[in-house]
C-alpha cells in the first residue's frame, strides 16, 4: 500500500466517498446510460439530476442535524417539523382566493419558516435554557408534532394546486432544479459562515465540553440554543420542498423517519454522535449516498420489499469500516478496552478534525 | 418496592395547620424518597387521570375499563420492560417495534407453513434473544452509538418481515386462536392470557433488578460506566446482556400482539419504539441512566393506555388529540424530574 493511499484512507470523506462511487459502479453496471445527463426543454434530466433532486430535502435536514450533533446534542423532532410546516404552508395557500398569486404564496411561506425557527427554538429553550437531555427534548415535539401536524389539516391529506408553490419543490431556474439550488444556496452559505469565521469552531468547542466552553467566555447556551432554531428552519425549508413537491401535505406521512435518515447521513458523513467535531460536506455526501441507496434498488431490481434489508446491511458495513475498534479486530488484534477507547475518543475530541 | 403503592406525600401536600415538629419522626417515615419521587408522580397522575375518568364519563368506575387497558398493552408492556433494562444502562433501543412486528410475521409464516405451536413458540423467543445479543456485541465490542446499532437492527428487522410478505398474513393456528380467546375470569371481570404473561415479565424484571448481581450491574453501569469498570463489575457481559434482555422482550412482545391481532404483518407495531420509550421516561427512568424503576414503566404504560381510553370515552376528540397529549406529558414529567434533580443539588 503506498503512501499515499495510506494517507488518502485517513481522510474522514475516504469510505463514504468509496461507497458512493461503488453504489454508482452499481448502478451504470445494470443501467448503461445511468450517468448521462440531457438538455431538454431547457431542463437538465437524468439520474444524476433525480438523485440530487431527491437528495435535497434530506440534505438540508441533515446539514441542520450536523450542527446540533456538534453540540453533543440530537434532534429527533425534524419530521414533525417538516409534516407541520409543509401543512401551514398548504393551509394557508388553500385558503388564498388565489392559490397562484405569488405575494399569496411567499407570505405562507414566510409563516411557515418563520413557525419552524420557533419550533427549532422550543427545543433549543428546552435543551440550552433547562438543560434537558436533547433526545428527550426533542422527542416532546416529535411525538407533539404529529399531532400538531393533523391537527392543521385535520387529519385529511391536504391538496393545493398553486404553480408559484409547487417550483419551491419540482421547479427549474437556469436548467438546475430549484429545490437542489436552494439547498445548496443552504448549505454553501452555512459553510462559509463556520469555516470563514470562528463559530464552527466555537460549535465543536461547546460540543467537546460545554462547560469548560462556557469558563473559557464561549456563550455555550447560546450556541446551543441558535444550532436547535438552525435546524428547525432547516427541516422547514425541507418540509416545504417535500410537500410543494406533490402539491399537498400529509400529516401523518411527511417527513416520517426523515430524523432517522437525517442521522444516519451524519454518522455516514464522518460525524461522530458524542459531538465535538462535524463535517458539513460529509454529511451532505451521506445524504446523497442515502437517495442513491434507494435508487439503486430500483435500478437493480431489487424488489421494493428488500429495500430496508439492503439499506440495513449498509448501515452496518459503513458503520463497521468506521469503527476503529472494528478495524484493530479485523487486523487480528483483540479489541481494545472500553478504557482506552474513550481516551482515544477525548483525543480526537481534542483534535477535532474538521 | 413497596412505597410505590402509598399515596404521594410530599410536604406541601400536607394539609396546613399541623405543627411539624412532634410528627417529624413519623412522617420522615412517609415522605417518600428522592429516588421513588418520580414513579409516585407518575401514580398521582394516573390517580387523578382515573379519577377524572371516573367523575365525567360514565362506566368508565367499572374495573374491566381498567382491566381492558391492561389488555389492550401487554404486549408495549413487556417491550417497554425490556427498554427499561437498556435505559437503565443508558442506551437505547429503536429496534423493538420492527422486531415486534418481524416475530409476528415469523410466527404467521411458520404456522402457516405447519410448523407446531411448541417448535415456534420457543424458536421465534429464542430469535429475539440472539438478535439483540447480536445488536449488543456490536455496540459494546465495536463501540458504535446503540442509537445507531439498534437503528441499523429497526432496518434489518422491518427490511426482513417484508421479505417474508409484504401482505398481512393470518393466523390460524388453533393452538394461537385458542390462547388469543381464551378468558382469565375472576369475580365476574376477565383478563387475557397476555396480561398473565406481561404481570410474570414485570414481577421477574422487577426481582432481578432489585435482588440479583445482573441488576444490580445494570444500575452501577448507567450511573457511571468507567466507575463500574474500575469496580471489576462485569461491565461488557451486562451491556450485550440489558441488549439480550430488550431482544427477548421484543420476541415475547411479539408473539403478545399475534395473539391479540391473529395476524402477521411487517407494519405492525409502527413506531412502538416511541411509545416504549415514552413510557419508560414517563415512569421515571432517566435517559442518562442508573435510575428507574420497572414499576414506574408499568405505570407509564398505564398513563399512556388512559389516554387512550379517556380519548374513547369522550368520544369527539380525533385520534391525533392523543399524541399532542402524550407529548405534553412527557414535558411536564421532564420538567418534573428536573425540578426534582435540582432539589439535590
Amino acid at each position: 500500500m503506498t503512501a499515499r493511499l495510506a494517507a488518502a484512507r485517513q481522510h474522514p470523506l475516504f469510505w463514504p466517498a468509496v461507497v458512493l462511487v461503488a453504489l454508482l459502479a452499481v448502478n451504470t453496471v445494470y443501467s448503461h446510460g445511468f450517468l448521462s445527463i440531457e438538455l431538454r426543454d431547457g431542463h437538465l434530466y437524468g439520474s444524476p439530476v433525480d438523485i440530487l433532486r431527491a437528495s435535497a430535502p434530506l440534505a438540508l435536514v441533515a446539514v441542520g442535524m450536523t450542527l446540533v450533533i456538534a453540540t453533543g446534542g440530537i434532534d429527533l423532532s425534524v419530521g414533525s417539523v417538516v409534516a407541520i410546516t409543509g401543512a401551514l404552508a398548504c393551509l394557508r395557500i388553500s385558503k388564498l382566493d388565489d392559490q397562484n398569486s405569488v405575494g399569496g404564496v411567499l407570505v405562507a411561506v414566510a409563516v411557515a419558516l418563520v413557525l419552524s425557527v420557533i419550533l427549532g427554538g422550543w427545543n433549543g429553550l428546552l435543551v440550552a435554557r433547562f438543560g434537558i437531555q436533547p433526545i428527550i427534548g426533542t422527542l416532546i415535539l416529535m411525538v407533539a408534532g404529529r399531532g400538531i401536524a393533523q391537527l392543521i389539516t385535520d387529519g385529511q391529506v391536504l391538496t393545493i394546486n398553486s404553480d408559484p408553490y409547487q417550483k419551491i419543490g419540482a421547479g427549474y431556474w437556469l436548467g438546475l432544479p430549484l429545490s437542489v439550488l436552494i439547498a445548496a444556496a443552504v448549505i454553501g452559505a452555512t459553510i462559509a459562515v463556520l469555516r470563514r469565521s470562528a463559530l464552527g469552531m466555537l460549535l465543536e468547542s461547546v460540543g467537546g465540553n460545554a462547560e469548560a466552553s462556557r469558563l473559557a467566555g464561549i456563550k455555550a447556551r447560546w450556541l446551543k440554543f441558535a444550532v436547535y432554531a438552525f435546524s428547525g428552519l432547516c427541516a422547514g425549508i425541507a418540509g416545504l420542498m417535500i410537500s410543494a413537491n406533490v402539491r399537498s401535505a400529509d400529516g401523518n406521512q411527511a417527513g416520517l423517519l426523515i430524523e432517522l435518515d437525517a442521522i444516519l447521513a451524519v454518522v455516514i458523513g464522518g460525524t461522530a454522535l458524542i459531538g465535538g467535531r462535524f463535517a458539513v460536506l460529509g454529511t451532505v455526501l451521506g445524504a446523497v449516498i442515502i437517495k442513491t441507496l434507494d435508487i439503486t434498488v430500483y435500478t437493480v431490481g431489487i424488489p421494493p420489499e428488500v429495500k430496508l434489508l439492503f439499506k440495513a446491511l449498509v448501515v452496518i458495513v459503513l458503520c463497521l469500516a468506521q469503527s476503529a475498534a472494528f478495524r484493530a479486530w479485523i487486523s487480528r488484534r483483540r479489541p481494545r478496552p472500553a478504557r482506552v477507547a474513550e481516551l482515544d475518543k477525548d483525543d480526537e475530541k481534542a483534535g477535532a478534525l474538521a | 418496592m413497596t412505597t410505590v403503592h402509598e399515596p404521594p406525600t410530599e410536604p406541601s401536600q400536607l394539609p396546613g395547620g399541623v405543627s411539624p415538629a412532634p410528627l417529624r419522626s413519623r412522617l420522615s417515615r412517609l415522605v417518600p424518597r428522592q429516588r421513588h419521587v418520580p414513579v409516585l408522580a407518575t401514580l398521582a397522575l394516573f390517580l387523578v387521570m382515573y379519577g377524572s375518568g371516573i367523575a365525567n364519563y360514565e362506566g368508565f368506575s367499572d374495573t374491566q375499563v381498567l382491566l381492558n387497558v391492561f389488555i389492550d398493552n401487554a404486549f408495549l408492556l413487556v417491550v417497554a420492560v425490556g427498554m427499561t433494562f437498556v435505559i437503565l444502562t443508558g442506551g437505547i433501543d429503536l429496534s423493538v417495534g420492527a422486531a415486534v412486528a418481524l416475530t409476528t410475521m415469523i410466527v404467521a409464516e411458520l404456522l402457516q407453513k405447519g410448523w407446531p405451536p411448541a417448535v415456534v413458540l420457543p424458536a421465534v423467543l429464542l430469535l429475539g434473544v440472539l438478535f439483540g445479543t447480536g445488536m449488543g456485541a456490536i455496540i459494546h465490542l465495536f463501540d458504535i452509538e446503540p442509537f445507531i446499532a439498534t437503528l441499523a437492527g429497526m432496518f434489518l428487522c422491518r427490511g426482513l418481515s417484508y421479505v417474508i410478505a409484504t401482505e398481512s398474513i393470518p393466523i390460524t393456528d388453533s393452538f394461537w386462536t385458542n390462547v388469543a380467546n381464551q378468558k382469565i375470569k375472576f369475580g365476574g371481570f376477565h383478563v387475557s392470557v397476555s396480561v398473565v404473561v406481561a404481570a410474570v415479565v414485570v414481577l421477574v424484571a422487577a426481582y432481578v433488578l432489585a435482588y440479583t448481581r445482573f441488576g444490580r450491574s445494570v444500575y452501577a453501569l448507567g450511573g457511571n460506566r468507567q466507575s463500574a469498570l474500575l469496580m471489576g463489575l462485569a461491565v461488557g457481559r451486562t451491556r450485550i446482556g440489558v441488549y439480550a434482555i430488550s431482544g427477548f422482550c421484543s420476541a415475547l412482545g411479539g408473539v403478545l400482539l399475534s395473539f391479540y391481532m391473529l395476524s402477521g404483518y411487517g407494519q405492525h407495531a409502527q413506531g412502538m419504539e416511541l411509545d416504549a420509550i415514552a413510557a419508560v421516561v414517563i415512569g421515571g427512568t432517566v435517559l442518562t441512566g442508573g435510575s428507574g424503576f420497572v414499576f414506574g414503566t408499568v405505570l407509564g404504560v398505564l398513563v399512556l393506555g388512559l389516554i387512550q381510553t379517556l380519548i374513547t370515552f369522550q368520544g369527539n376528540l380525533s385520534s391525533w388529540w392523543t399524541k399532542i397529549f402524550i407529548g405534553a406529558l412527557l414535558f411536564a414529567f421532564i420538567v418534573l424530574q428536573r425540578a426534582v434533580g435540582r432539589r439535590t443539588s
